[in-house]
């Protein structure tokens, strides 16, 4: 069996002390397979966010342990933590996320910028991604020109552009209509499928979850018993 | 991020809110003028000093006197000295109660030559005119100076007094031409004039002396006329008519040749030598310098105003760069999310603001020199007609530069403000920003 990408052990995440001491994550432990596309479900509130911040390595836990391809994650500090999140992971946010007034090709290069790739390969891969998702005859126009579905395109191949081992897509079609939204779904699952890119989704979307390899379920900062309540609904489909 | 990816986005962001950055960059550029027109009134009056410096005397002389012996504010009354003189020598028409000093005698010039270092000492010899009369035109007041070996008059006419001749020869201020009744200063040159003075049992003596030059007027020592030696002599001479020998030998100060080539250090040794020995000695630099010194702390102070200005003006660079932190706070965490390091970040704002210090101080410092420049061409025709090769602003490359940097280092300081928030940003925060 191979490595997994990410592997969290008994993770903790409290904010402020003493009496208004708050535990987002109670103590999760799972894994991110090589290749999966999983989603993290849970209600707003739930943790879910906590969980993918930790995940993503922008923030650290109280306790427990977060493992990037089998290696400790607090291991790594400053250049190197940088590089990892540089080269390992891609973003696909909710609310885009682009600067508005540069142009479509600038804001998808801006990993590749980053990470001090050169002028003209920064062009290249930027144009390949931008061609993957059908927005190379857009590379020349302002972010802010372009509708949502586009937008959601453009973020996706920035995600893309550095070939990341993972992509975190957060809420990636809370801000589209169904018709965008279920055609950026396309694309992000096509990515898993033939790329082999792992999906991390964090959603609250039921049929978007549906739709992933795996899911978990996040409650009150605690993993619901993701098998025994799978079990459960086979269980009531059985009957 | 590459270093030069850093400096072209940091570029790029300074013109992405246009109007913010054009206002600020407007502050910056008022300072900037500032600095460059006090810089350039500096720059412009202290070469003016120089090329005049041939004017007031050589480089290889300095003047000589007794040190003058409790001269401070603390010390009371001077005790009265029958034997001091006073500074501009016996005889003259110099105002009473005046610091007298102790004169320089036969014996002290002997001494002085003795010094090592010195080529030759001679004395100065003061000589005060009552008037100068052409032919039978009206008589005029003139002060004589002491014409100098080495030293040079800015003519208008004719030619240099000749040190050597000796005939008496004189070179007057344009001034005079008119006065004396000269159609033109070329005119006036190889007329005889009459030099009328009292003696020191009060007779009257007059001495001609040919004009061999008409002296343009300069900022210090050409407004009297320049005698050459063999004029001064006989000047002095007459002067002296009827006074005590023991008087005649004595000088109010002597002036010493020495050999300027032999570095700063040696005329210091020399000066010292000179203290040692009891007397107080003053180079023409000496003089100059204080006279630079003077402009020098005038310029400063006005600069002072001038950093006053750029310092307000580093303010707002603050202002700007704090509001297009907080506009921008999205983007600096999704740039962390994917990896840029707190450096770099803070890199691309303290640039940022480098660079609107660079336009200002361009834009600031080109037209101050343009404005400088044409406005002292201006008043070199018009104000400063009379002091012929007056520019009042000058420009040095490496001044000019140092604006620029000086300017830039400000934005610098300013710039660091910002991007040390900006630096120091969380990226998760910034995410969840609304």
């Amino acid at each position: 069996m191979t490595t997994p990408v990410l592997q969290v052990e008994d993770l903790r995440k409290s904010y402020g002390r003493g009496a208004t001491r708050f535990d987002a994550l109670k103590g999760v432990s799972f894994e991110v397979r090589q290749g999966e596309s999983l989603a993290i479900v849970g209600k707003s509130g739930s943790g879910k966010s906590t969980l993918m911040h930790l995940l993503a390595l922008l923030d650290r836990p109280t306790e427990g342990r977060v493992l990037l391809h089998g290696e400790p994650a607090e291991r790594l500090q400053g250049a190197a933590l940088n590089r990892a999140r540089n080269k390992t992971f891609g973003f696909v946010f909710q609310q885009f996320f682009l600067t508005p007034g540069q142009s479509v090709l600038e804001n998808v290069i801006l990993p590749l910028k980053i990470a001090g790739v050169g002028r003209a390969e920064r062009k290249r891969r930027g144009m390949a991604a931008l061609a993957q998702l059908d927005l190379a005859d857009k590379a020349k126009n302002k972010a802010s020109d372009l509708s949502g579905g586009q937008k959601q395109r453009v973020v996706i191949a920035r995600a893309l552009v550095n070939d990341p081992a993972l992509i975190f897509a957060d809420e990636p079609t809370g801000n589209l209509d169904s018709a965008t939204g279920s055609s950026v779904e396309e694309i992000l699952f096509r990515l898993n499928r033939e790329q082999g890119i792992t999906l991390v989704v964090v959603t609250h979307d039921e049929d978007l979850a549906a739709r992933c390899d795996r899911r978990i379920t996040v409650r009150d900062g605690l993993l619901v018993d993701v098998d025994a309540e799978a079990d459960a609904e086979l269980g009531e489909a059985a009957a | 991020m590459k270093t030069a990816d850093v400096l072209g986005t940091a570029v790029g962001n300074t013109f992405r809110s246009r109007t913010r950055t054009i206002l600020t960059i407007l502050a910056i550029f008022i300072g900037g003028f500032t600095l460059t027109i006090t810089t350039g009134l500096g720059t412009g009056i202290n070469q003016y000093i120089d090329q005049t410096v041939a004017g007031i005397g050589a480089e290889d002389v300095m003047t000589v006197t007794h040190e003058q012996a409790d001269a401070g504010l603390d010390s009371g009354p001077t005790e009265y000295d029958p034997d001091a003189v006073e500074l501009n020598g016996p005889g003259g028409a110099t105002a009473p109660g005046r610091s007298a000093i102790d004169p320089i005698t036969a014996d002290d010039l002997d001494m002085i030559a003795g010094i090592d270092g010195v080529e030759s000492v001679e004395p100065s010899k003061r000589v005060s005119v009552d008037y100068a009369q052409v032919g039978d035109g009206t008589p005029y007041t003139m002060s004589v100076g002491t014409f100098v070996p080495g030293m040079e008059v800015e003519l208008a006419a004719g030619s240099q007094p000749d040190l050597d001749a000796t005939a008496n020869e004189i070179a007057i201020p344009v001034d005079y031409v008119e006065a004396f009744g000269f159609d033109s200063d070329a005119d006036a040159v190889g007329a005889t004039i009459e030099l009328g003075l009292t003696d020191a049992v009060g007779g009257t003596h007059v001495v001609d002396a040919e004009i061999v030059g008409v002296s343009e007027a300069g900022l210090a020592g050409s407004l009297g006329a320049s005698p050459n030696p063999a004029l001064t002599d006989a000047l002095y001479e007459a002067q002296q008519t009827g006074a005590p020998a023991a008087q005649a030998e004595r000088y109010g100060s002597a002036i010493v040749r020495f050999d300027p080539a032999a570095g700063d250090d040696a005329t210091q040794a020399l000066k010292d030598d000179l203290a040692d020995a009891g007397f107080a000695a003053t180079t023409v630099e000496d003089q100059i310098g204080a006279f630079k010194t003077v402009i020098d702390a005038i310029v400063l102070v006005l600069n002072a105003f001038a950093v006053i200005a750029l310092v307000a003006a580093g303010f707002g660079i603050v202002n700007t760069l704090l509001m297009s932190v907080q506009e921008r706070t999205r983007e600096i965490g999704l740039m962390k999310a994917m990896g840029m390091s707190s450096g770099k970040v803070f890199g691309l704002f303290s640039t940022e603001a480098t660079f609107i210090g660079l336009l200002g101080a361009a834009v600031g410092v080109g037209a101050g020199m343009a404005v400088g420049l044409g406005l002292g061409n201006v008043l070199a025709t018009t104000l400063f007609a009379d002091l012929p090769g007056l520019m009042l602003f000058a420009y040095e490359p490496l001044g000019v530069l140092s604006i620029v940097l000086l300017i830039m280092a400000i934005a610098f300081l300013a710039g660091t403000i910002p991007a040390a928030r900006a630096a120091r940003q969380d990226p998760i925060e910034s995410l969840r920003y609304e």
